[in-house]
């Protein structure tokens, strides 16, 4: 299959991009200014992320449509008001995470912004989940673009009126001259930030104006650094089909009305977890001095035990030191135990610690 | 001033008398962006013609450095590992990664000059 091109594509070759290839796009992993560069921008000021390649299924239908959903994600989705969304996860019936995803309630149905290497999957298992009772699209005309940091809020507010008003995890349409966009305070940064649905024939305008307003283009490349201070998971890395929400730590996003009914897909593990414990968890890692352990780099006890395994990890900017992620047995997650970290042949101390490495600054709603 | 080679691995060594400083180019390092973590081989360890004698890691993936010629390290660049930016600033001046006393000069011969580089460099824009 011929690698897709964003409807940026232009103009990240303007702006002197470097491509990968990534779940069968051309996407810029970052521009000439670099990683930690375009990483620190974006916590001190703004940045531009093209997140296009990401799914955006639109599910229409009622009271119905609820009561369906609701036997496929672990949230309590009938009281999820008009405009709000939440974290969650698309499960099989071993509680096996299939795909990560944001779920936002518009107006006759909802909103599902899904990973770009899951979504044609994604939309297989739903659209079987759901008999096919209801009209639902991966829409290809939209693009997404997000806009994260402390000084988003005014150069957005300033491209289309009104946005500064929304509270975090939650959206609203607006119009970007005359298109309907539709624009949630989230982001995948550990910053306050918008993404952006919009028609892909203004995607290109609506980021030059943002541009010219002080935002900066950042690749994916500082996505990845900044998502990893935040302490979020990528899918495919953090998380994966043998790894339950339990096991990745974030049961924080599972509805506990839900939990007490145990009538969803995986349901059953997902309880029986909660109860008995789990043999992995998800931990943050942090090496001492300044080695970078990456990806299936493995874990030791004190003893030379094998006890784990790095999921994610690189040299964080904004801490200025490296940082990871991982699965370690569940007796080792407790903060500041020592590890040990095989990188090239030797073992490197590390702890154990809490989760984010950077400090979130999102904008909290009054009603919250 | 003496003749600075290079070595298809995107190493740079410059030889005065018997003792060679090497680093890495400026192609490698805008190759490889920015680059967050280094380590040096031991000094008085011997290092083999194109063999590893060091790692330098980007936010993104390490690298391997090689040796382009064999000998003893006599010295190594401690401030390129308390501060591995220095690389991308001056890679090819200050930022030089150790310094070997070379067994055999003539492993010199089969390195390339600047201008042979620079086209390999063009060619082999990975």
């Amino acid at each position: 299959m011929e690698t897709k091109k964003t409807s940026l594509y232009q103009l990240h070759q303007d702006c002197n991009a470097k491509f990968v290839e990534f779940a069968g796009y051309h996407m810029p992993i970052q521009y000439s200014e670099g990683i930690v560069e375009e990483h620190k921008f974006t916590r001190n000021h703004s940045g531009i992320f093209d997140v296009s390649h990401m799914g955006q299924l639109f599910i229409y239908g009622g009271e119905e449509l609820i009561k369906d959903l609701e036997k496929i994600f672990p949230l309590d989705l009938k009281n999820l008001k008009l405009n709000h969304s939440k974290y969650s996860f698309l499960m099989d019936k071993d509680a096996g995470i299939q795909d990560d995803l944001i779920i936002t309630k518009i107006d006759e149905g909802f909103l599902i912004i899904l990973n770009a290497a899951c979504k044609d999957n994604d939309f297989k298992i739903l659209k079987e989940l759901l008999k096919e009772k209801y009209k639902m699209f991966l829409d290809e005309n939209r693009s997404l673009i997000a806009i994260q940091g402390p000084k988003s809020s005014q150069i957005l507010n300033e491209v289309v009126d009104g946005v500064k008003d929304l509270n975090f995890m939650s959206g609203n349409w607006f119009l970007f001259d005359n298109q309907k966009v539709y624009i949630t305070r989230s982001g995948y940064t550990g910053e306050d930030g918008f993404e952006i649905s919009i028609p892909n024939n203004f995607a290109e305008k609506l980021t030059r104006e943002l541009i010219n307003k002080g935002s900066k283009l950042a690749g994916l490349g500082a996505r990845d650094t900044l998502r990893l201070e935040a302490g979020l998971c990528l899918y495919g890395h953090d998380l994966d089909k043998d790894k339950t929400p339990v096991e990745a730590n974030l049961k924080w996003a599972i509805s506990k009305e839900r939990i007490s009914k145990g009538d969803f897909i995986g349901s059953d593990i997902i309880i029986k977890q909660l109860n008995d414990g789990v043999t992995k968890i998800r931990v943050g890692i942090k090496p001492e001095g300044r080695i970078i352990a990456r990806e299936k780099t493995k874990i030791f006890n004190q003893s030379n035990v094998h006890i784990g395994e790095i999921t994610s990890g690189t040299f964080g900017p904004s801490v200025n030191g490296p940082v990871a992620m991982g699965y370690v047995e569940n007796e080792f997650s407790k903060k500041n135990t020592k590890v040990f970290l095989e990188v090239r042949g030797k073992k490197y101390a590390a702890n154990i610690c809490s989760l984010p490495f950077y400090k979130k600054s999102y904008v909290k709603g009054v009603n919250q | 001033m003496s003749e600075v080679k290079y070595s298809k691995e995107h190493e740079w060594i410059k030889l005065e008398g018997d003792v060679a400083t090497i680093g890495i180019t400026k192609h490698a390092t805008e190759m490889l962006g920015d680059i967050v973590f280094a380590e040096l081989p031991e000094k008085g360890s011997n290092v083999e013609k194109d063999g590893t004698a060091g790692v330098v890691e980007s936010t993104k993936a390490a690298s391997d450095v090689y040796t382009p010629v064999s000998g003893e390290v006599v010295d190594t660049n401690q401030e390129i590992v308390d501060d591995p930016s220095k690389i991308n600033q001056d890679p090819e001046n200050s930022a030089w990664f150790f310094k070997l006393k070379i067994k055999d000069k003539s492993e010199m011969d089969s390195l390339m000059n600047k201008d042979d580089y620079d086209k390999f460099a063009k060619e082999n824009n990975t």
